[in-house]
């Protein structure tokens, strides 16, 4: 970009999109517990209490191994559906598709809602693993869209020539189509590990009471007053995503899973 | 590889666990909730089965009025700032070497993954008194003293911008990278200035897609939940807040859930707006 006026532009955006996360990295640094910005005498303490503190690192640990069971079931769902659909001719399958899109087009309140009401009724409300489950079936759309696009890169020509060679079904699955869908398949759950990591509503009414992810410490932390600990692990959680969007990036094409068309193709 | 349809029995196998797990964990949920929004409230915070209406009847109190009116008028607000500014950053965007996007992608995907209970601290932190900007305009003797910004409309209206405007970026990216570049060439041969090119070429052929967008970030705002608690009062609470509120607080899950069919009714009837106006071309095709 050479326009100066262009330029300008994307500084003012960037700096509203990082200002806050400016903000509360600088007040976790605080030496006391105040809430002030600039911070007055420097302390690492709060960053630190992150995983010190019992109660903040038991938080961060549910929400690390929610996200983690949680993503993998949306990619349980998500894989053999776009097989699926890849494979198949089968037009009743794209309903089953559009549901697993619903919960994310939807407002979120009402899978939570939802939720609630379905483990309140099977006598499941507040055990752990709801949560999971829950979760799991929330983000189906991120690997489903990522996995789908996988599949609509694969050149068919490549199966024929391995099905005149005489591979079946199961050998072209295994060592042609899944290598060529794996960094999909990765970004996929890659997408669904961030935002579950960041998932209030959904958590909250069904083990909102019985199991602290970091969302729901934050925003009960929030109600009783400040702690510099929840602005310390605020900044964790920016970073964390950073990294794991930077480490998509890096070994895939992020603009491509953006749906922009790579450089040579269409237009 | 030619697709065809499936034949015997296994070849349904790979949809039945997904077809399942959503049908289990989606679906009916979804139908217990609409069972209870019919369902009598009994006080303690339970409800026992029965078909009533009520819940429904309660939308024509004028409170229920005011937050409907209230929450519609807010997304479209968030909706409209966040294609002003979204839709010449996406193009601009789109027009930069392919690195430098990828940092924005990152940037922006960072962004709208964070929890509301994050964003809604961070701003009202940078709006409060103590730690907030207006210090920073003290500082720079623009303000005699620090003011709190926080909670109040202006509040809100941050934050719900702040969490969408990376959504609309990502909606409109597939889009305006797919716009042909030679036609900006040609206006630009024709003597046309880059602003005046934009606006008489770039935008009509994506009028479809920005029509589009509007719906599908209205509906993003509109779900918003926490935001609005936190940066706001009380008069500025959207549905979503208030089905929370219902369902947690106060206890009635028959009300909340006669809302959450409501938000899911106006919710679908948008989508379907937005497919249909986007119908003859798709959104990803300008």
């Amino acid at each position: 970009m050479k326009n100066p006026a262009a330029k300008l532009f994307f500084a003012v955006i960037g700096l509203f999109m990082m200002l806050p996360v400016i903000v509360i990295a600088g007040v976790a640094l605080n030496a006391k517990k105040t809430l002030v910005f600039p911070p007055q005498g420097l302390s690492a303490d709060w960053y630190l209490s992150v995983v010190t503190d019992p109660a903040w690192r038991s938080a961060l640990l549910n929400s690390l191994m929610v996200a983690a069971a949680a993503s993998a079931i949306s990619v349980a769902i998500a894989l053999p559906l776009s097989w699926f659909l890849w494979r198949r001719v089968a037009p009743w399958a794209r309903a089953v598709q559009m549901i697993g899109f619903a919960p994310f087009i939807l407002p979120p309140v009402i899978t939570a809602l939802g939720a609630l009401s379905f483990w309140a009724t099977t006598g499941f409300y507040g055990q752990p693993w709801t949560v999971i489950i829950s979760h799991g079936i929330f983000f189906v759309s991120l690997p489903l869209v990522t996995i789908t696009l996988g599949f609509a890169t694969i050149d068919r020509d490549i199966l024929e020539a391995g099905m005149t060679m005489g591979a079946d079904d199961k050998t072209l699955l295994k060592t042609v189509i899944f290598p060529l869908i794996r960094p999909y398949v990765i970004s996929g759950f890659a997408f669904a590990f961030v935002l579950s990591l960041n998932e209030y509503i959904v958590a909250y009414m069904t083990v909102g009471f019985t199991l602290e992810t970091i969302p729901i410490k934050v925003f009960n932390a929030l109600r009783y007053g400040y702690t510099p600990t929840m602005a310390a692990v605020s900044v964790v959680f920016i970073l964390l995503a950073v990294l794991v969007f930077g480490l998509v990036a890096r070994f895939g094409d992020l603009p491509k899973l953006m749906g922009a068309w790579s450089r040579g193709e269409g237009t | 590889m030619r697709r065809n349809p499936p034949q015997k029995p296994a070849d349904y196998l790979p949809i039945a666990f997904p077809a399942a797990m959503l049908a289990l964990f989606f679906v009916v949920p979804f139908g217990i909730m609409v069972a209870i929004s019919v369902f009598k409230r009994v006080q303690g915070g339970f409800y026992e089965p029965a078909f009533t209406l009520d819940n429904y009847a309660r939308f024509l109190t004028p409170f229920f009025g005011e937050v409907l009116m209230f929450s519609l008028a807010l997304a479209a607000i968030v909706s409209v700032v966040c294609l002003l500014i979204g839709v010449p950053f996406t193009y601009l965007l789109t027009r930069i070497g392919r690195r430098y996007q990828v940092l924005w992608l990152i940037t922006l995907l960072a962004v709208l993954s964070l929890s509301e209970v994050i964003i809604g601290f961070a701003w009202s932190t940078l709006l409060s008194r103590t730690a907030g900007l207006s210090n920073f305009l003290v500082f720079l003797s623009i303000m005699d003293k620090p003011e709190a910004w926080t909670p109040g409309f202006g509040a809100v209206m941050t934050g719900l911008v702040y969490q969408a405007f990376p959504y609309t970026v990502l909606v409109l990216y597939p889009a305006f990278s797919r716009l042909d570049p030679s036609l900006m060439e040609a206006a630009r041969t024709l003597g046309s200035s880059p602003l005046r090119a934009f606006w008489n070429v770039v935008l009509p052929i994506m009028r479809k897609t920005l029509l589009a967008t509007f719906i599908i970030v209205f509906i993003f705002a509109l779900g918003a939940y926490l935001l609005p608690q936190i940066l706001g009062r009380p008069q500025h609470w959207t549905l979503s807040v208030l089905v929370t509120d219902q369902a947690i607080y106060q206890s009635n899950m028959p009300f909340a859930a006669a809302m959450a069919v409501f938000l899911v009714l106006s919710s679908l009837f948008l989508v379907g707006l937005s497919i249909l106006v986007s119908e003859k071309k798709g959104i990803g095709t300008p």
